[in-house]
């Protein structure tokens, strides 16, 4: 069965997710990548307020292409999480409720996403024209200089995406080849 | 003596740049959703639907297959016999710039790779390997490399007692590693021999061959088939979720090496497997 779920994802939205769960997320996110979140956490470092509040927010890993005349947006899969790993854990501990990737996440991260309650969404790495086609307004709110790498405030509507690790520190890339190989019977 | 002129190189460069990344070749295509018949885990079977809904939306609308639409990596075999008016390097650079710039194409080159890392804004400079060859053709080869599986590339230089098990390890190994990060279903290069140079090329050579086609000498041809089903019984799967697609193709390729050495690279690309080309 397929959830819908809508932002801002509060922690009883989070704990009812469990790994392997396919979800429809609806409603704003934000993106950000490798140079939005060094200086997102810079900005933390220095007493300073960030663009937007993270509490019960969701951040998308992806830098898009360039829209062409007349559409919202481009394309946009998402990037490979684990740069993020180092930055993830701060934002975390603000409340940040939910990440959009792809890729293995490093064990600070799981358990920082246990302790702050947290979950981590796989989008399907290179779908990035199917994904943006869920996409229906997109705005650059902080680091325009950044380019693709800018902060953008997003309305998605039924993007899909599976519940990769969850707030109990199941992780359906452990799990869902184990359960292949079981069923399966590969000897690897 | 052929000439070609820098206007002809840069109008057919932007052209590669763009249609690559928006339309998968055939081979790629085919593969995906042979894939898709053959694969027996439900989730994996839905990631690869998706997949095949993804790249035919991309090609129907011209868009970008995906969002990482690369380092421009330039191939290029250039006859003896061929004069090109002009600057060849800079015509190439310049189809990259506007290919990039007209095609809605995300501009993801930084100029300074560890201090600074700031966007250069026109994708360029490319990645150019020149050849030169016999005749009087000029082939040139676009193939954007997106980097969330270039980052899962290795090289290693194995002793030659490490035979034949230190290179199947070594590709397993590189493999596990990358796991859902390269966008699985991947698409492998894996070069054997020449130097520490030449054996990542050789690697990227190999992942640029069409699928289905085989190293001449049936031994690598072999192995080229035992390393293809021992990834796809990793349980890996499409998008890392679980499943018998790990890699659509794992193709080798050979050069001869050093009485003291055994190279061995491994280059992974995603199911986005780009490349485009042309002969002038």
């Amino acid at each position: 069965m397929i959830k819908s779920i809508t932002t801002p994802l509060n922690q009883d939205d989070v704990l009812a997710l469990k790994a392997g769960d396919q979800v429809l997320l609806s409603g704003v996110i934000y993106t950000g990548r490798d140079a939005a979140h060094k200086r997102l956490v810079a900005l933390l470092e220095a007493g300073k307020e960030l663009p937007f509040d993270v509490y019960n927010q969701v951040i998308y890993y992806v830098g898009p292409t360039p829209a062409k005349p007349g559409a919202v947006f481009g394309s946009g899969g998402p990037t490979t999480s684990g740069r993020m790993d180092a930055y993830a854990p701060t934002l975390l501990s603000l409340g940040l409720r939910g990440m959009i990737g792809k890729g293995y996440r490093s064990e600070a991260v799981k358990k920082a996403m246990q302790e702050y309650t947290g979950v981590y969404f796989g989008a399907i790495g290179g779908a990035g024209a199917y994904i943006g086609q869920c996409i229906q307004t997109c705005e650059v709110i902080a680091f325009d200089d950044l380019g693709p790498e800018a902060i953008r405030k997003l309305t998605v509507k039924d993007l899909p995406l599976t519940v990769v690790i969850d707030s109990y520190g199941n992780d359906l890339y452990e799990q869902g080849r184990a359960q292949y190989l079981k069923e399966h019977q590969h000897a690897n | 003596m052929k000439e070609i002129c820098q206007e002809t190189i840069i109008k057919e460069v932007k052209r590669l740049c763009m249609e690559a990344n928006y339309v998968l070749p055939m081979d790629v295509q085919k593969a995906l959703q042979d894939a898709y018949t053959k694969e027996d885990s439900l989730i994996g079977q839905q990631t690869l639907e998706v997949l095949n809904k993804n790249a035919s939306i991309a090609s129907c609308t011209s868009s970008p297959i995906c969002q990482d639409t690369g380092m421009a990596c330039v191939f290029v075999e250039i006859g003896q016999d061929v004069h090109v008016q002009g600057s060849l390097n800079e015509a190439i650079h310049e189809g990259v710039r506007q290919g990039y710039q007209e095609g809605y194409l995300r501009k993801s080159v930084v100029d300074d790779p560890m201090f600074d890392r700031i966007n250069t804004k026109d994708n360029t400079p490319a990645i150019i390997h020149y050849e030169i060859v016999e005749g009087d053709q000029l082939k040139i080869i676009v193939a954007p490399k997106g980097f969330g599986s270039e980052n899962m590339s290795q090289v290693k230089m194995l002793k030659p007692s490490d035979g034949v098990q230190g290179v199947k390890d070594f590709v397993l190994k590189v493999v596990n590693d990358a796991g859902p990060n390269a966008c699985p279903p991947m698409v492998i290069g894996v070069g054997i021999g020449g130097s520490f140079d030449r054996v990542t090329l050789l690697a990227k050579k190999a992942m640029l061959r069409e699928i289905g086609t085989h190293h001449p000498d049936q031994r690598y041809q072999a192995l080229e088939e035992e390393l293809l089903e021992k990834i796809n019984q990793t349980g890996i799967g499409p998008a890392g979720y679980g499943g018998k697609t790990t890699a659509l193709s794992l193709n080798i390729e050979t050069y001869p090496t050093h009485i003291a050495g055994m190279p061995v690279a491994v280059s992974i690309c995603c199911h986005v497997a780009r490349h485009k080309e042309v002969i002038l």
